[in-house]
């Protein structure tokens, strides 16, 4: 694919792949693409986040580069690291063949030595890869400290040796639901979307990409019971990957209509409802009446 | 919101465009000259003739969170679209300065907070205003000849005029500080540490030939505990709450991720007016947000509300939740137990401080507490500022 001239041209390259964005979405995407600033999406967990990353690495045919952000994630898990032990052994390799101090620390300091982690490989493409910093808000905040630069001016300072810039600019997405307030610096050198729940219209498209073989009036049922479902008091909403599930477990027990057994209806619910409290929430009555007002 | 008042005639869309971007700022958007430029260059890929695609594209540029996110259509509507309608908007902000008398409280801490930054006292002033409320007439009278020592056993009730509550606030810093860090799984250099610095041990080994001589060790160091405070600010707490909240702006001006919010009927969010610079834009923003304040409470709704909405984001295992109340509740008690082992779940520490307990020298604990005791992880009187001072210690280990 091509930079994409419109931000139409962007919703509809990620419709043939099978992504459906809101266009807010569309358009923060574009302009991500065309400013090369990263863009900082935020929403609940299941919304497709982290599936916008993938999307767009495949239209792009480029790399996916992903880091899965942690607590207690620090630099030399996410940008580089030493590699110890080769540079242990040059070091005993050169001193046995009387090499000076300076020359030894010049050589077991250089790339060859350097490990690189998801970030510093993501500026050393040669073709613009797609980053994705999945769930930052769930790395602490010294962490989001290593990544301004990252972020701002896509290099990476290496005390010993020296300021190393990207080659391409990557993609770089990053995503939060947030755990935590994500710092205001940060947020200045991103762009934002806040990614909902999709309305009816929308997870329906969703629906019919993932599976257009799925016959429509039961479509029609299953989102109508998804939407009601995340009005109901749960711990847990489910997302559209659950809703995608449900529906590919629906079609594999070959269910027409929702209503038909209520005892397999609240067996399949384990697709859409993940915790006890949820399922204890979702009794067959609720089940079912949800499914009457679906159908 | 505050209507940005712009000139009548600009140079072209590039002034228009940092108007925008001041009016955003003056709604509280943390944007300035980057953005403005950012927005520049993002136009100019963009098909300015349609509105709804500028719209999309700013709103991209500008927001920074969920809140703002959901705030920009108005603003961007309230600046770009309906010239007419913000004049009616502006006669209703005329009204909000006024709204702080409206609350007592919120008045005097709004003095309190005036006097702060700007070094003047307004004793006099908060003497006026407090002219037509009994109760604190008389504590103004108590705390001329009160010293410091016995201010720290007065009853909170008793504390009014900006000193009082400077005092509050400084309390609250300390104890902010004092609960701040608790153990991270991260780890730093350290004299004395359970693991290797590999990459410290290679660099100084160089001068040994590669013989790690030297051996440097790391340690996990201590980490940011995340405070969040809930504030009763029902009648029955309406004397209380003037202290409290400078309480809790000390608590918020300390730590970054220090979270408040108010409750009475509703459950608000204050954090961001609390950490609002400009004071007394803070307070009209408080009073704005405190619309039935002193009156019911419904403790057990909103902590439901907290746990539906805010905690899945808010807290987490590192988190210590404070919760200050007296107790009186017109919903079921159970629905308070409820609520906190809810919250509980989430795998913070859980304070409920009472002002009422040790006051006068006999408890009054209510049935609300009494049922949510078993969640507590303490529970503590606040009834004075030594209260307070000594939660701290308590807290920190």
């Amino acid at each position: 694919m091509t930079d994409p001239t419109t931000w139409t041209d962007v919703q509809s390259d990620l419709a043939k792949a099978g992504y459906v964005a809101s266009d807010d979405l569309a358009m923060a995407l574009y302009l991500a693409l065309h400013l090369e600033r990263p863009l900082l999406l935020e929403g609940s967990a299941g919304v497709g986040k982290t599936q916008i990353a993938k999307t767009l690495s495949e239209l792009h045919a480029t790399k996916l580069i992903r880091l899965q952000c942690y607590e207690g994630l620090d630099a030399s898990a996410a940008i580089y690291e030493w590699n110890y032990q080769r540079q242990l052994l040059a070091i005993r390799a050169a001193s046995d063949s009387n090499n000076s101090t300076d020359d030894i620390e010049d050589r077991i300091f250089s790339e060859k030595y350097l490990l690189p982690r998801p970030l510093l490989e993501a500026i050393q493409q040669d073709k613009r890869p797609v980053l994705l910093i999945d769930e930052i808000d769930r790395a602490d905040e010294e962490f989001e400290a290593y990544l301004l630069e990252i972020l701002s001016d896509f290099q990476i300072s290496i005390p010993e040796l020296g300021t190393i810039r990207a080659k391409t600019h990557p993609i770089v997405i990053l995503t939060a639901n947030g755990t935590r307030d994500l710092s205001d610096a940060l947020r200045r050198r991103c762009l934002y979307s806040f990614v909902d729940y999709p309305d009816r219209r929308t997870e329906l498209a969703i629906l019919k990409a993932h599976h257009p073989d799925l016959d429509a009036a039961l479509a029609g049922q299953i989102i109508s019971f998804v939407q009601d479902l995340r009005k109901e008091d749960l711990e847990k909403k489910p997302g559209i990957a659950e809703t995608l599930d449900w529906a590919a477990a629906l079609a594999g027990l070959s269910v027409n209509d929702l209503t038909d057994d209520p005892v397999q209806l609240q067996a399949s619910l384990v697709c859409l409802l993940k915790t006890e409290a949820d399922r204890m929430a979702i009794p067959t009555e609720v089940a079912q009446r949800l499914a009457g007002r679906a159908a | 919101m505050t209507v940005t008042r712009f000139t009548e005639r600009s140079e072209g869309p590039s002034d228009r465009l940092s108007d925008f971007v001041s009016h955003l700022r003056d709604n509280g958007f943390q944007v300035g000259m980057p953005e403005t430029s950012l927005s520049l260059c993002g136009l100019s890929a963009l098909n300015l003739t349609e509105i709804e695609t500028v719209r999309m594209g700013l709103k991209a540029i500008c927001c920074g969170d969920s809140d703002q996110f959901n705030r920009f259509d108005d603003l961007f509507d309230a600046y770009w679209r309906r010239r007419g309608s913000i004049r009616t908007e502006q006669r209703q902000m005329a009204k909000a300065p006024s709204s702080p008398a409206e609350h007592p409280a919120l008045k005097a801490w709004a003095d309190g907070a005036e006097s702060d930054s700007t070094g003047t006292a307004y004793e006099a002033d908060t003497a006026n205003q407090d002219g037509d409320d009994e109760e604190s007439r008389e504590a103004t009278g108590k705390l001329i000849a009160s010293s410091r020592q016995s201010l720290e056993k007065t009853d909170l009730r008793k504390i009014v005029t900006p000193a009082d509550l400077a005092e509050a606030e400084k309390i609250a810093e300390v104890f902010a500080r004092q609960i701040r860090y608790r153990r991270s799984r991260r780890r730093k250099a350290a004299k004395r540490g359970a693991v290797l610095d590999l990459r410290r041990i290679i660099r100084s080994s160089l001068s040994s030939g590669g013989d790690p001589v030297r051996l440097h060790k790391k340690q996990r160091k201590t980490k940011p505990s995340h405070l969040v405070v809930l504030l009763d600010a029902s009648g029955s707490m309406t004397s209380y709450a003037r202290v409290f909240l400078s309480f809790l702006k000390g608590l918020i001006s300390v730590d970054q991720r220090a979270d408040a919010y108010l409750f009475h009927t509703r459950l608000i969010r204050i954090s961001d007016a609390l950490r609002d610079k400009d004071s007394l834009r803070a307070v009209n923003r408080l009073s704005l947000m405190a619309e039935g304040f002193g009156s019911g409470t419904r403790i057990g709704h909103s902590l439901a509300l907290f746990n539906a909405g805010y905690a899945s984001r808010m807290v987490s295992g590192r988190s210590t939740i404070l919760l200050i109340s007296d107790g009186y509740d017109t919903d079921p008690p159970e629905q308070i137990a409820d609520a906190l082992k809810r919250l509980k779940r989430r795998g913070c520490r859980i304070v409920w401080l009472n002002p009422l307990q040790s006051w006068q020298e006999h408890e009054v604990i209510t049935r609300g507490i009494e049922a949510a005791r078993p969640v507590l992880d303490l529970l503590s009187p606040a009834a004075n500022l030594n209260d307070l001072a000594r939660l701290g210690q308590e807290l920190s280990h």
